[in-house]
C-alpha cells in the first residue's frame, strides 16, 4: 500500500522590536546573563504586564501580508506551567481568540505556486533559557529572552513532504523577513519550527494520528525530521501496529525521533484569559495603517521582476526571496537600466557569494553589505560599453568589495581600461605571432585549436585589458593571412 | 489628645501651625506601636528608623513657608501586600518572609510623593486569602475592641492599625470585602474604589480581576483625603482606567438631600444578627430624614455571589500564585532530590493550609473537563451580578446593605469551617464581582460593644456619592470618634 503524509508545521517567529512584549527591557540578543531583566520580567511579587504595542504592529504586519482575516478584539491567554526559565509560572499567549486567523502562504516551488493555508497567527512572550551542563550540581537560568514577543503562526495540514514543508517554511521565512518583523535566523532560534506528522492511505480523506516533532532547528533538521517521522510511522504501520499521538524530539546527532519523557511536557495547560490585561481591540483604522505601510510582497514582486526585467523564474524566485537582495538588484539596474540579466547574473553570483562568505546576511541591511548598488550598477555598465571586459571586472569587483571605491576610480588608477584600439592590438599580435613561429605553422596546417592559445599570450602580454572580441577576430585575420 | 489619635485632617492642621512637628507625631505613633502591638499583632514591620527620617524631611517642608504637599509628615501604614523599596514585604505569607521589594507599588510612591511617611507594613492574611486575618502565617492580628475577636480580614492589620492608633490612616487591599470588613469590624471607615479607579502596580496579587487597594481610615474626610492621593490612571497596570480622579474633599458636604438610596431585599436575611440589622436599617432611616430618599430594590442573584466569587478569585490565584516556586526569590525548601522535589517541598513548605486549599481549588476549575462547568460559568453569573447592579441604578444613586451579617467573631471560631468563613463575605462579595465602589461607615455598637459597619455601594467612579453620603450620616453621629478599650 502507498501512504500519503500530511504534514502541518506550527512556527515560532521572534520579533524584532527594540523592547520586550509586556515591559520596556532590551531584547537584544547576546548580553550578560539576566543583564535584561527587570522586576516585570522577572516576575517579582505585584507587577504587571503592558503590552508593548510595536508587536501588535508587527503581529498585524505579519496577518496582513499572510492574507489573515483580524479579529476586531482578540485576548490574552495564560498557559500555566513550571519551569526554572518561566519566572511567572505561565506565558502570557492566546489561546481562545486569537488575533489573526484563515491566511495562506504562497509557497514558491521552481515556478510552480502553491497555498498553505494558516489556521492562526497570535502573539506571546518568549520564556528565557535554561543551561543545564555549564556548572555541575546546578542549573543555570538566563532570563533576557523572557517576555522577547514571538509569534506563533500555525498552518494548515495542507503539505505532504518533507520537501514541500521546507519550501513553506523558506517562503515563510522570506515573507517575514520582508516585512521586517523576524531575521529568520534558525541556528539562533528566532525562528523555530514544531512539525505535525501524519500519514493516511493514498486516497483515504480522514487523518491519521498526529505526532508532534520538537526541536527542530535547522531547514535540514525540518526535512530530516518529517522524512524520518514519515518512514517511522509507515514501517509502524505496516508492522501491523498504531501510530500514538505524543510530542517527540529530533535528535539531530542520530538523525532520529524519539518520543519525550511525559515529564517535558505538561499535558494540561489551564490556559484562562488573563485577567492583568484587557482584550486587545485593533480598529480598521489601525489595520489601514498598517497595511499602507507593508512593502511590496514577495509573491508580487517575482512577478513584477519577471514582467518589468524580463527575468526567468528562477532569477526572480532568487532575487525576491529577501527583500534586501531584491532592492539591491532593483538599485543596480536603476544605475545600468540596460542589462536586468546580466544585473542579475552578478547579484546571484558574485554579491550574494560575498554575502554569504562573510556572514553578512543576518544583518537584512544593505548597507553593510561590500559596495553600494549604484557602484555595481555603474561595474556592468563599463562592461557593457567595452571599457572593461568581464574577467577584468571580476578584479575590478573584488578591488570595490574591499576598498568600497566606485569601479571608474580602481580602473583608472590600476590602469585596466580595456584595450580597443586596433593598432596597439595588431602590434602585440605580431610579436606573438613572431615568437611562435612552430604554432602558428601549426595553426595554418589545420590545428585551429590553437587559436585559444594566441588569445591567451595576448591577453597575458596586455595584463588581460585587451579586448577580447578584438582579439579574436584580428587574430583570425592576421593568421589567415 | 495625644498625636496619635490625630485624625489625618486634624494632623494636617496641627502641623501646618506647627504644633505638632511630623517628628513628634511619628514618634507619638510608633510609641503607641511600642505599647499597643504586643496584644494586637497589627504589625508585621515596623519602620521606625525610614519612617523618622521621612518626619524630618516633613518637617523641613513644612517649615519652608511653601504649600505642603498633602500627607506631609502623616503617618501611614501598608498593608503588607503592598510593597515598599527596601521594606520586608511578606504578603502574610511564610514563602515571602525574607522577601525584600526592590521597587515601590504605584500607591506607595504616590503616598511617598504626596510627603506622607511610610510607618510599617501591617498584619493581614496569608496573600489577602481571608476574613478574619487568622491565615497570617506570623500571628493572628486582633481586634482591638476585644482582643479574643478577630480584626476581620483580609486587610485586619490595616483596619486595627488604625482603630488603635497606631496610624493616622493605612492602605488595604479588597478582593471580596477584605477592606469593609474589617472597617467595620474595627469601627473605622473603609473603602473599596471602583477596579480600575486605584494603581494594582506593585501590590501582591490575590485575583487580578477582583483586586483594588482602598483607604483605611477614622473618618469619612480622611478617606476622602487618601483616596485623592492614590486614585488616578497608572501606565503601568492595563486595568488601571484612564478617567480623570475628581477632588473627593471638595463636595464632601454636599449632602444628601434627593438622593436615592436602594435597600435590596436580598441582602436583609435570615440569621444575621438583630443588632446588625437594627443598627443599619437604623441608619438609613438617618439619612432619610436628611433629604435621601428610600427605594426598595432587587439584585435577584445575590444567591449565587459567593459561589462564582470563589471560583473566579481561586482560579486566578492558582495562576498568581505560581511565581513562588523558590527559584528566584522567596523561601526554598532545602535538600531536594530534583526540580520537581523542590517545587513541592517549597510550596508545602512555603504556603499555609487556607492558601494551599485555593491553589488546589483554583487548579481544578481551570482544568481541561471542568473549565467550562466551573470557570466559565462563574463568569457568566458574574455578568448577571454586574447587570443586576446597573439595572438597580436606574431605580437609586446609591445602594445601602449591612457589611456583615454579624459583628467581629472570637478566633478559631470559624476556622474549622471554611464554608462559614466564606460566609462572612456575603454582602461585600458581589460589590467586586461587579467592579463597583463600596464604603464601610461604622453605624452603631452590639450589647458586646463591637462595632457594626454599614455599607455604601455606588455606581462605577462615584466614589463621591459614597463619601457624601457617609460623611452626611457621620457628622450626626459620634461612633467614629469611640476608641477602643486598649
Amino acid at each position: 500500500m502507498t501512504y500519503e503524509s500530511v504534514i502541518g508545521l506550527e512556527v515560532h517567529a521572534q520579533l524584532l522590536t527594540e523592547s520586550k512584549i509586556f515591559c520596556g527591557c532590551s531584547t537584544r540578543f547576546g548580553a550578560v546573563p539576566n543583564q535584561h531583566t527587570c522586576p516585570v520580567c522577572l516576575g517579582l511579587p505585584g507587577v504587571l504586564p503592558v503590552l508593548n504595542k510595536k508587536v501588535v504592529d508587527f503581529a498585524l504586519r505579519a496577518a496582513l501580508a499572510t492574507h489573515c482575516t483580524i479579529a476586531p478584539s482578540s485576548r490574552w491567554a495564560r498557559k500555566n506551567y513550571f519551569y526554572p526559565d518561566l519566572p511567572k509560572g505561565y506565558q502570557i499567549s492566546m489561546y481562545e481568540l486569537p488575533i489573526a486567523e484563515h491566511g495562506y502562504v504562497e509557497v514558491a516551488d521552481q515556478g510552480q505556486a502553491k497555498k498553505v493555508r494558516l489556521t492562526r497567527i497570535h502573539m506571546e512572550e518568549d520564556a528565557g533559557k535554561s543551561i543545564h551542563d555549564a556548572e555541575a550540581g546546578a542549573s543555570l537560568v538566563d532570563l533576557n529572552r523572557t517576555g522577547v514577543p514571538l509569534l506563533e503562526i500555525v498552518s494548515e495540514p495542507d503539505i505532504r513532504s518533507a520537501a514541500e514543508a521546507g519550501n513553506y517554511l523558506r517562503s515563510l521565512r522570506a515573507l517575514l523577513q520582508y516585512i521586517e518583523v523576524c531575521d529568520g535566523n534558525m541556528e539562533e532560534g528566532s525562528l523555530r519550527c514544531d512539525a505535525n506528522v501524519s500519514i493516511r492511505p493514498q486516497g483515504q480523506t480522514e487523518f491519521g494520528t498526529r505526532t508532534e516533532t520538537k526541536n527542530l532547528n535547522s531547514f535540514r533538521a525540518v526535512e530530516k525530521a518529517i522524512e524520518h517521522e514519515i518512514q517511522r510511522q509507515t514501517e509502524v504501520v505496516e508492522a501491523g501496529g498504531r501510530v500514538v499521538q505524543e510530542t517527540r524530539l529530533w535528535d539531530a546527532d542520530r538523525e532520529v525521533t524519539r518520543p519525550m519523557r511525559s515529564k517535558e511536557f505538561a499535558h494540561d495547560y489551564r490556559y484562562f484569559p488573563d485577567p492583568d490585561l484587557l482584550p486587545l481591540v485593533v480598529d480598521q483604522t489601525w489595520v489601514e495603517n498598517i497595511r499602507a505601510d507593508l512593502p511590496e510582497l514577495p509573491a508580487t514582486r517575482r512577478a513584477r521582476f519577471m514582467h518589468d526585467y524580463d527575468l526567468p523564474a528562477y532569477d526572480a524566485e532568487v532575487l525576491t526571496a529577501r527583500k534586501d537582495v531584491a532592492d539591491y538588484f532593483e538599485a543596480s539596474v536603476r544605475t545600468c537600466p540596460a542589462a536586468p540579466k546580466v544585473v542579475s547574473n552578478w547579484v546571484m553570483d558574485s554579491v550574494l557569494r560575498f554575502v554569504k562568505e562573510e556572514k553578512l546576511d543576518a544583518a537584512l541591511k544593505i548597507e553593510t553589505w561590500p559596495c553600494p548598488p549604484e557602484h555595481l550598477g555603474e561595474l556592468i555598465g563599463l562592461i557593457q560599453d567595452n571599457t572593461i571586459s568581464t574577467t577584468i571586472a571580476k578584479t575590478v569587483y573584488e578591488e570595490m568589495r574591499q576598498t568600497g571605491q566606485p569601479p571608474e576610480e580602481i580602473i583608472e588608477a590600476k590602469g585596466l581600461r580595456q584595450v580597443s584600439d586596433t593598432d596597439t592590438l595588431q602590434a602585440v599580435i605580431a610579436e606573438v605571432l613572431t615568437a611562435n613561429p612552430d604554432k602558428v605553422e601549426a595553426y595554418r596546417g589545420g590545428k585551429e585549436k590553437l587559436l585559444g592559445f594566441f588569445v591567451g599570450q595576448v591577453m597575458r602580454a596586455t595584463q588581460g585589458k585587451a579586448n577580447p572580441q578584438m582579439v579574436n577576430t584580428l587574430l583570425r585575420q592576421q593568421l589567415s593571412q | 489628645m495625644s498625636h496619635h489619635a490625630l485624625t489625618i485632617h486634624q494632623a494636617q492642621e496641627k502641623l501646618r501651625t506647627r504644633e505638632v512637628s511630623a517628628v513628634e507625631l511619628a514618634q507619638s505613633v510608633l510609641k503607641r506601636i511600642q505599647e499597643t502591638d504586643e496584644r494586637l499583632h497589627a504589625y508585621l514591620a515596623v519602620c521606625a528608623e525610614e519612617a523618622l527620617a521621612q518626619a524630618e524631611a516633613a518637617d523641613r517642608t513644612l517649615s519652608n513657608g511653601a504649600t505642603p504637599p498633602p500627607l506631609c509628615g502623616i503617618p501611614i501604614a501598608l498593608k503588607d501586600v503592598i510593597l515598599a523599596q527596601g521594606v520586608r514585604s511578606t504578603a502574610g505569607s511564610k514563602i515571602l518572609e525574607r522577601f525584600i521589594s526592590p521597587y515601590d507599588a504605584t500607591v506607595t510612591q504616590r503616598l511617598k510623593e504626596a510627603g506622607a511617611v511610610v510607618i510599617g507594613k501591617v498584619n493581614c492574611d496569608e496573600f489577602a486569602m481571608g476574613s478574619s486575618n487568622e491565615n497570617s502565617a506570623f500571628a493572628p492580628c486582633r481586634n482591638p475592641w476585644d482582643t479574643d475577636r478577630v480584626p476581620g480580614g483580609s486587610s485586619g492589620g490595616s483596619a486595627a492599625s488604625v482603630a488603635a492608633d497606631q496610624a493616622c490612616a493605612a492602605l488595604g487591599t479588597d478582593t471580596g470585602g477584605s477592606i469593609r470588613l474589617p472597617a467595620a469590624f474595627c469601627g473605622i471607615v473603609g473603602l473599596k474604589p471602583t477596579y480600575g479607579r486605584v494603581s494594582r502596580f506593585g501590590v501582591v496579587a490575590y485575583a487580578s480581576s477582583l483586586d483594588q487597594v482602598g483607604p483605611c481610615t477614622k473618618d469619612v474626610r480622611d478617606c476622602a483625603l487618601l483616596l485623592e492621593v492614590i486614585a488616578g490612571y497608572d501606565p503601568r497596570d492595563s486595568t488601571s482606567v484612564n478617567t480623570p480622579t475628581p477632588s473627593y474633599t471638595a463636595h464632601l458636604e454636599r449632602g444628601v438631600s434627593g438622593l436615592r438610596i436602594g435597600i435590596p431585599q436580598e441582602y436583609f436575611i435570615e440569621g444575621m444578627q438583630p443588632e446588625v440589622e437594627t443598627a443599619v436599617r437604623d441608619a438609613i432611616t438617618h439619612l432619610s430624614t436628611l433629604g435621601a430618599e428610600i427605594v426598595p430594590i432587587s439584585l435577584p442573584h445575590t444567591e449565587y455571589a459567593v459561589a462564582s466569587y470563589y471560583i473566579i478569585a481561586m482560579a486566578e490565584a492558582s495562576s498568581n500564585l505560581a511565581r513562588y516556586d523558590g527559584v528566584r526569590y522567596g523561601y526554598r525548601a532545602a535538600e531536594v532530590e530534583d526540580l520537581g522535589e523542590l517545587y513541592q517541598t517549597t510550596r508545602a513548605q512555603g504556603f499555609g493550609s487556607e492558601v494551599k486549599r485555593r491553589i488546589a481549588l483554583g487548579t481544578y476549575v481551570l482544568s481541561a473537563g471542568y473549565y467550562d462547568a466551573y470557570y466559565v460559568k462563574a463568569q457568566k453569573v458574574r455578568t448577571l451580578i454586574r447587570q443586576d447592579f446597573l439595572d438597580a441604578f436606574e431605580a437609586c444613586d446609591i445602594i445601602a446593605t449591612p457589611v456583615a451579617p454579624t459583628t467581629a467573631f472570637r478566633l478559631g471560631e470559624k476556622l474549622a469551617d471554611p464554608l462559614t468563613m466564606y460566609l462572612s463575605d456575603i454582602f461585600t462579595i458581589a460589590v467586586n464581582l461587579a467592579g463597583l465602589p463600596g464604603l464601610s461607615v461604622p453605624c452603631g455598637f452590639d450589647h458586646h460593644g463591637l462595632p457594626i459597619g454599614l455599607q455604601l455601594i455606588g455606581r462605577p467612579f462615584e466614589e463621591e456619592a459614597l463619601l457624601q453620603a457617609g460623611y452626611a450620616y457621620e457628622q450626626d453621629h459620634d461612633w467614629q470618634t469611640r476608641k477602643p478599650p486598649l
